[in-house]
């Protein structure tokens, strides 16, 4: 069972920009190989860090007026918000190792 | 001790994996952390593999190799490949944890990474515009103008896919003809929303937190000109993944691991290479397939020689 959450365009605000911990939103897409290969990565995070960050799995195709809102044009694009704040982007899909190196310093 | 290791996870990996997998040496795959699945991952319509007459979603495609890979079984890591020793008789590989896995013989399968143009604005812009993935990225040009760079079967593939959003796809190629299949160019010269410049490069890609124009060159005049667009995405061939080999294996001109003859025979005896990795030509998924099935039988040949000695 995955410790990441699903947020929409009803929960963003709440679950994203109020939240305590960081959250990585994960802006993905059923459609997209590279988002297929990174989910289980960001999966495997969320368990690791429980407690420090939130990973958060955001579908585009459903949520087009978030993906509008931050801009998105390629994904995976994982977003790091601290204090309501996008404090990292992340574009592609990449080793977790890579991603872990990206985080450092937020959580 | 394993008795082989494949490295790779796209058409030629898991094809060898099935033939060793089936022949009883216990393969082990490693399909790194993210491309599992290779270049097919970001494709859509695979309309040209033997057996799927009505097209096959490219990662469907490899996911069904990869059940049939484990079926026979090939064990499955989804682990980097950091590091490679070909120096002895015992190969080894080692993994982003630093863990060294041993094996008799090596299947190299890495295939190709895209290729970039090099050019201002490029990395800046990645993913801010600027794309590698018509399949993944394409979504988000709706009612936009945009381009493709580049002149092959993926350009063309991109470019028609792309029109299913964009209002205007340029395809800007440096020559003044394409070298895609007939059967791709028809496609694209027959779609409306596309147009061709012809003889031209990309010198510069403009735009402050997004893609805003693209700076062409013409390669008969030299003049250069502004194209405005919000999206480019680039398809100028793709350089074969070669990196963790330097230095151990033989390489052509062209870049590719070199093989003795029709076989997988890299130069160290052990170490077999398969796919786009020693395909500077023809780079499908039948034939990295192919060249995945010489490949494990002649590291099959090779381990049954060690055993008799």
């Amino acid at each position: 069972m995955s410790e990441a959450i699903i947020v929409d365009e009803q929960s963003f605000d709440t679950a994203v920009l109020k939240s305590e911990l960081p959250v990585l939103v994960d802006f993905w897409a059923a459609w997209c190989g590279p988002c297929r290969m990174v989910a289980p990565v960001l999966d495997e995070i969320a368990a690791e860090q429980k407690g420090k960050l939130i990973i958060a799995k955001l579908n585009v195709d459903e949520n087009p007026n978030l993906a509008a809102r931050y801009r998105i044009t390629s994904i995976p694009a994982m977003k790091v918000f601290k204090n309501g704040e996008e404090v990292r982007e992340i574009i592609g899909a990449m080793p977790k190792q890579a991603i872990e190196n990206e985080l450092s310093g937020i959580i | 001790m394993h008795q082989i290791i494949i490295i790779g996870s796209g058409p030629a990996g898991f094809t060898a994996a099935i033939y060793a997998a089936r022949a009883d040496l216990k393969p082990l795959m490693f399909a790194s952390s993210v491309a599992i699945g290779g270049e097919l991952m970001n494709t859509t319509d695979v309309e040209n593999f033997p057996g799927f007459p009505e097209g096959i979603q490219g990662p469907d495609l490899m996911q069904k190799m990869q059940e049939q890979a484990e079926k026979f079984g090939t064990e499955v890591l989804y682990d980097d490949v950091t590091e490679v020793d070909f120096s002895g008789p015992v190969k080894r590989v080692t993994t982003a944890d630093g863990t060294v896995h041993e094996a008799h013989a090596v299947i190299y399968a890495t295939g190709s990474a895209y290729r970039k143009l090099g050019v201002e604005g490029e990395e800046r812009l990645s993913g801010h515009g600027v794309s590698w993935c018509a399949t993944c990225d394409g979504f988000f040009f709706r009612e936009q103008v945009i381009a493709v760079v580049g002149g092959g079967d993926s350009a063309m593939e991109e470019a028609t896919f792309l029109t299913r959003f964009a209002d205007k796809v340029y395809v800007i190629h440096r020559r003044d003809e394409l070298k895609a299949s007939k059967i791709m160019q028809q496609r694209a010269f027959d779609n409306e929303k596309i147009e061709f410049i012809w003889n031209s490069t990309v010198e510069a890609i403009r735009g402050d937190d997004a893609v805003k124009s693209l700076t062409l060159r013409s390669t008969v005049d030299d003049s250069t000109r502004e194209l405005d667009v919000t999206g480019v995405f680039v398809a100028v061939g793709n350089d074969p993944r070669t990196h963790l080999v330097h230095g151990q294996l033989d390489l052509t001109e062209a870049g590719t691991i070199a093989v003795d003859g029709r076989s997988s025979k890299t130069s160290v005896p052990g170490v077999f290479a398969a796919g786009d990795v020693i395909d500077p030509t023809y780079r499908q998924a039948v034939t990295a397939a192919a060249s995945g099935t010489v490949a494990a039988l002649d590291a099959e040949h090779y381990i049954a020689a060690l055993e008799d000695q």
